[in-house]
């Protein structure tokens, strides 16, 4: 029966890859996220608020919430990661949540759809996901951005972070699948130096990363230290229901 | 029993106006179970906490969530991020789901291991089905509301099944949804019936359950009827009275269960995109279909029954009757020995082949299909369906290993 039970649950619970759609991308690198490096979520948060905050909102978080969880006070939050002004014209207040000020109908107009609120996107893709699609970007002439993404085949996102990536330009090779030929990118070749060298870059996609991964699930720390505490709890009490029901059940035969 | 308790105090004051003493009586400490049960008999009890954990957590989540196409997802995350442990009542709640699902696949198969569903404890089999009907209306309602992209697509789908019934599959559909796409109405329709009329059908079916129960008396691994048996005060000489000695009993499987279930609520919510699927963490777009609509994985078995037949109507008959067939189980098991303990190897190997159809279902119904899956699909559809049809042939005439008098 054990067996059995062991069975059922290992079947049950299969972890399967995710991001079904397949398909070969281009950089596939992954990450690991210290979920105790605060330094590494403020730098990312700053990132956000210089580079993606024009565009993209963040709109269930909270300014404050975010300086009270990563360590940031608030003079700081309001004179680095508020940008926004509110309907009078004053800086967004600090308890305010993180929205964007560009309308959806501005957005459209300038790149073809709105860009997606980004609070719960390393939740949507992965963290995986975004530290790729974030360094896959390469210049493509073909497109009218003149910009694609070996991660996010014809991406509407023009590349915000190229002053500091650079340009780089895909190396393909040829592969055969199922007797079709298709070409895979198989590298980056900078045509034109960012102000980051490679590995700044990529610290810096890292650091942005852990900052919307802790802005997709803000509780997270905290979930997993209740978690300990109340499963040390349960471990006491199932001694103690253990010897309860041994006591009972003595004079059963 | 029979002579009236007139114990002094409140509790005498209340038992002349109402069988508070008796009640507890009947259904507890003179309530004789088997001595003899192992670890499949944990899960009616625990199906019983995990509604009431469902129950609790499902009020403090309403009093945040607000049944509105342009708000709900927003404040799933309001309550996520804002409310004061909303992010453990949530969590509690959505693993409460999955974890519903699990302990009721496993006291539904300790059921189909004893033969519990047999005479004469067939309607206590069929209020359960009911029960695992509601539940299953119940989470497929439930899922719609966080309102992020798999709900969406998933109750598109879901709903667009009863399209496929003959002559009155196209109004069926516009009624259940209240719109020609899944809408706001149908959101507001879901949220009334989630939280209030099918939580009121389950409650009354699982009393009905119970009461089934004590009136019978509980089955055991041997599948021997306690009640045979009984000393000269009319007690089963192999019973004991369920409390105290069951609910220290199921004390101890509820602890185990809490800590298996703190684990996933703490640690790993989300399950690998099981319990909470990484779609549904975009918000609900009518405009954008998903690449794959998977359903939760406690449907995915009936799922892949569905997909496994090219033709539509035919496939959603197939899906119902896999469902329908369960009901029939007290009827299509001819059988008149119980325990799989001595029962024929052919039913031993039946009860293996609908194991592993099962799980092979519930795998496949949560992938994209391709050929080597959409066969294998009807491989497991056929085991499945095969397990019916065989159990009704082999339990005419079964060799039957000798039954005891009593249990072990």
């Amino acid at each position: 029966m054990k067996k059995l039970l062991i069975l059922a649950i290992g079947l049950l619970l299969p972890t399967l890859g995710w991001g079904a759609e397949g398909g070969y991308t281009y950089p596939h690198d992954k990450i690991t996220i210290d979920w105790h490096d605060k330094a590494a979520m403020q730098r990312g948060a700053r990132t956000f608020a210089n580079y993606c905050m024009s565009c993209h909102s963040a709109k269930y978080s909270r300014f404050e919430r975010v300086g009270k969880d990563l360590g940031i006070p608030d003079d700081l939050v309001r004179e680095n990661l508020i940008f926004t002004t509110d309907a009078n014209g004053d800086p967004t207040k600090i308890g305010q949540l993180m929205t964007v000020t560009m309308t959806p109908e501005y957005a459209k107009q300038a790149f073809g759809v709105v860009p997606p609120d980004l609070s719960l996107v390393a939740r949507s893709r992965g963290v995986d996901w975004l530290y790729n699609y974030l360094r896959g970007f390469y210049v493509d002439e073909s497109r009218d951005i003149g910009i694609n993404n070996g991660v996010f085949p014809a991406v509407a996102m023009p590349h915000v972070l190229a002053d500091l990536q650079g340009l780089q330009r895909p190396k393909y090779k040829t592969v055969t699948t199922d007797g079709e030929e298709h070409e895979i990118i198989t590298g980056f070749e900078m045509l034109k130096p960012g102000s980051m060298t490679p590995s700044e870059y990529d610290q810096m996609v890292h650091d942005l990363v852990a900052y919307l991964d802790y802005l997709s699930e803000p509780y997270r720390q905290t979930r997993k230290n209740v978690g300990t505490g109340v499963i040390i709890f349960l471990l006491v009490l199932l001694i103690l229901a253990y010897f309860l029901k041994k006591e009972y059940w003595k004079d059963v035969h | 029993m029979s002579e009236k308790q007139t114990s002094p105090g409140l509790l005498g004051w209340i038992d002349a106006r109402f069988p508070l003493t008796k009640m507890f009586e009947e259904h507890l400490s003179k309530y004789y179970a088997p001595k003899n049960f192992n670890f499949w008999y944990f899960f009616g009890s625990l199906a019983l906490v995990v509604l009431v954990i469902q129950i609790v957590t499902g009020i403090f989540l309403t009093m945040n969530y607000k049944p509105d196409g342009e708000m709900a997802f927003a404040s799933v995350e309001y309550i996520m991020r804002d409310v004061n442990w909303g992010w453990l009542i949530r969590y509690l709640h959505s693993t409460g789901a999955s974890a519903f699902f699990i302990v009721v696949y496993l006291h539904m198969f300790r059921a189909l291991l004893y033969g519990s569903y047999q005479k004469p404890r067939e309607l206590i089999w069929l209020f359960g089905m009911f029960i695992f009907l509601a539940l299953m209306a119940e989470a497929f309602m439930g899922y719609l509301l966080p309102w992020g992209q798999m709900s969406y697509w998933g109750a598109q789908v879901i709903i667009s099944l009863f399209g496929a019934i003959p002559w009155v599959g196209d109004s069926l559909t516009l009624w259940i949804r209240g719109d020609f796409v899944v809408s706001d109405a149908t959101l507001n329709r879901f949220f009334a019936l989630h939280v209030v009329a099918v939580p009121l059908v389950l409650l009354l079916l699982v009393v009905m359950h119970i009461l089934a129960l004590h009136e019978v008396g509980s089955n055991n691994p041997d599948g021997v009827e306690i009640k045979k048996n009984k000393d000269a005060n009319g007690i089963p000489l192999d019973g004991i009275p369920f409390h105290p000695y069951y609910t220290v009993k199921d004390i101890l499987g509820l602890v185990v269960f809490l800590i298996l279930f703190s684990v996933v609520v703490f640690f790993t919510p989300e399950m690998g995109g099981y319990f909470l699927e990484h779609a549904n963490f975009v918000p609900a777009d009518q405009l954008k279909t998903p690449p794959h609509i998977a359903p939760v994985w406690y449907f995915t078995p009936f799922y892949a029954i569905l997909r496994a037949i090219p033709n539509k109507l035919l496939g959603v008959t197939a899906m119902f009757s896999s469902i329908v067939l369960l009901f029939l189980l007290p009827w299509i098991d001819r059988g008149r020995v119980k325990s799989v303990r001595y029962r024929s190897t052919a039913f031993k190997i039946l009860l293996v082949v609908l194991v592993i159809s099962f799980f092979g279902l519930g795998y496949l119904g949560a992938l994209p299909v391709d050929d080597t899956r959409k066969f294998m699909a009807r491989v497991f559809s056929i085991g499945y369906f095969g397990f019916f049809l065989g159990l009704w042939w082999i339990s005419k005439n079964e060799t039957t290993k000798p039954v005891p008098e009593r249990v072990k």
